[in-house]
């Protein structure tokens, strides 16, 4: 980058100004008050702190409970991505292959977007309702008792549908736009070298649409990870106690309800440290994307 | 050239046989439909169900059809005092989401715009340091850092104040990495003139870079108001007052009085998230062009 620039002046640090203050203040300071309080064993009463180093670890990793949530966390993740990938790409490659009703295709399959985790929480607790959700009514003519909020796996299972219908329109926005960043010169040189449909994507477009594609799985596994807090939140309706929770969320009991500083501290940390390895492979990833166009 | 054409045609005609019905196409089409229905089907079902009354979704379940209680549960939702203590009603909590919407909205696009013009168009000693230091911030989200924002903002004495909310939300780099990677697609040609012209630094960002950002602001502007409206978790800790509630925010307080009650209150909680998710739809829908190409192009 040989950018012509402005020389030496006062400017440049006025402007700079409001952002380096806002993130000193919200984002330094919290980042690193969450790891020195993860070193702390914090007074509940607020009468001082210990240095206990790594105790909070120590006892965050050993800890059944949190072995647990870690592991459902896991499966979550790797479902909800798979899904919403999967689904995602399906729909793209359709809505890019037909010509008419492209935009209307467009415009329904990505309005979804702007709904929040929360408001796609309570639509799936009406859904999923015992009651009143025309879910659980379809469940029950395959003879499948569906109990959202009593039984785990079904109220895991509830979660999983809900974010992944709400993560669809993202992928789709991005696999899409990828598609048809393809030149059309591709396209149509490998229409007359090969015939079928299904081996021409998976031989031409698909690794075209790679870089798409890894970018985001980080994405939807940064989503699944932090974005679906509200979802959660409203599907566990308050009883976390015996529902599957992520990690994050977990951060957020302990800390909050739990009243365990250092401990919740220590989980943040772990977090960070798992955003930090993601962000740095996202990066590695985009940076490859650049050179292919 | 020719050749290459016929051939196109005869491939492109080896799929679609003369006259028969183009089998791959009514698929691709059905398959098409089917994903519309999925996304529309939870909305759809929300919305018809928020036009009954309490007892019939009790009694029947998921509605349909429309009711005929459309105006009376959304007026009840937006003008009648609703949660715990009945305080706040839905045009409260939409002012305030409006608030939140837009002034994230605006506050982030004047601190990314002017901290990327400082990164991209000067040279000074602590640039370097400078770029790093702000884009650090791309790695943690807020969510793991949540505890220690709070306790920050409770010490300001922030809570329950528009400040408490908005501000801290725009710490996270997002909008000045775009705006970074757009100013460096700008030609050189134009500080150059600027240059000739004799117009200083100021003069060139507020008549030649910001007028020539335009479509950029547009598209992250509505990035921006869809992710500020659509906060919780934030809002949830930073508010415990119920006239600083925002709708998205307000839902759960209100869903644990409404569909925990005796008889659920599903037809009015509907309402709410109607309400809680139309503005963001209409943005969305209306601007998707803009918001497209902001979204996608933001990530390179």
């Amino acid at each position: 980058m040989n950018k012509v620039r402005f020389g030496h002046s006062a400017i440049p640090y006025l402007f700079l100004l409001p952002q380096m203050l806002i993130v000193a203040v919200f984002f330094y300071l919290p980042a690193g008050e969450a790891v020195r309080s993860s070193f702390y064993l914090e007074d509940p009463f607020g009468f001082g702190s210990t240095f206990v180093g790594l105790d909070n670890y120590r006892d965050v990793l050993s800890n059944a409970e949190y072995r647990r949530v870690a592991i459902f966390t896991l499966w979550f993740t790797v479902l909800v991505a798979f899904f919403a990938l999967a689904i995602a790409l399906v729909l793209a490659v359709k809505a890019d292959a037909v010509l008419r009703g492209a935009k209307t295709y467009r415009t329904l399959l990505m309005w979804v977007y702007a709904i929040a985790p929360p408001v796609a929480g309570l639509l799936g607790i009406m859904l999923f309702d015992q009651h009143v959700g025309p879910i659980v009514k379809l469940a029950a003519l395959f003879g499948w008792d569906l109990r959202v909020g009593v039984n785990y796996h079904d109220t895991a299972f509830a979660m999983i549908v809900t974010a992944v219908w709400l993560q669809i329109a993202v992928n789709f926005i991005f696999f899409l736009s990828g598609l048809q960043s393809i030149p059309r010169s591709v396209r149509e040189a490998a229409r007359i070298d090969c015939r079928s449909g299904f081996r021409r994507f998976w031989t031409v477009t698909f690794p075209l649409l790679t870089p798409t594609a890894f970018f985001l799985v980080v994405i939807n596994i940064t989503y699944a990870l932090f974005d679906t807090f509200g979802l959660i939140d409203l599907m566990t309706k308050n009883e976390p106690g015996n529902n599957p929770v992520t990690l994050v969320y977990k951060v957020f009991l302990d800390g909050f309800r739990g009243n365990d500083l250092g401990g919740s501290s220590a989980q943040s940390v772990i977090l960070m440290v798992v955003v930090f390895v993601l962000t740095i492979v996202q990066f590695r990833f985009i940076e490859r994307r650049v050179h292919y166009s | 050239m020719t050749d290459i054409a016929t051939s196109l045609n005869n491939a492109a005609a080896s799929e679609t046989p003369e006259g028969g019905i183009r089998w791959g196409l009514v698929l691709d089409h059905a398959i098409l439909i089917a994903g519309s229905l999925f996304m529309l089907l939870p909305v759809f079902l929300a919305f018809m169900t928020s036009t009954h009354e309490a007892v019939t979704v009790h009694t029947e379940g998921v509605q349909y059809l429309p009711g005929d209680q459309l105006v009376a549960n959304y007026s009840t939702v937006l003008f009648d005092g609703i949660g715990f203590t009945g305080a706040v009603n839905g045009t409260t909590m939409m002012m305030n989401s409006m608030i939140l919407g837009f002034g994230f909205a605006i506050g982030k696009i004047i601190v990314a715009m002017m901290a990327a013009y400082a990164i991209v168009y000067f040279r000074f000693p602590l640039a370097e340091l400078a770029f790093w230091a702000i884009f650090v911030t791309l790695l943690l989200p807020l969510e793991v850092r949540i505890l220690p924002s709070y306790e920050i903002v409770r010490k300001m004495g922030l809570i329950n104040s528009y400040t408490g909310l908005i501000v801290p939300l725009i710490a996270s780099a997002t909008a000045t990495f775009f705006f970074r990677q757009f100013f460096k697609t700008v030609p050189d040609e134009l500080v150059e003139a600027a240059r000739i012209d004799g117009a200083g630094p100021m003069k060139f960002f507020i008549d030649i870079l910001v007028p020539l950002s335009r479509t950029m602001i547009a598209a992250i502007f509505i990035i921006m108001f869809v992710y500020g409206w659509n906060q919780y978790l934030w809002p949830t800790l930073i508010t415990t007052n119920e006239d600083y509630f925002t709708l998205v925010r307000g839902i759960k307080q209100i869903i644990q009085v409404w569909v925990g009650a005796q008889i659920p209150e599903y037809s009015q909680a509907m309402a709410l998230a109607v309400l809680a998710m139309l503005p963001p739809v209409i943005v969305v829908v209306v601007f998707q062009s803009w918001f497209i190409r902001g979204l996608t192009e933001s990530d390179k």
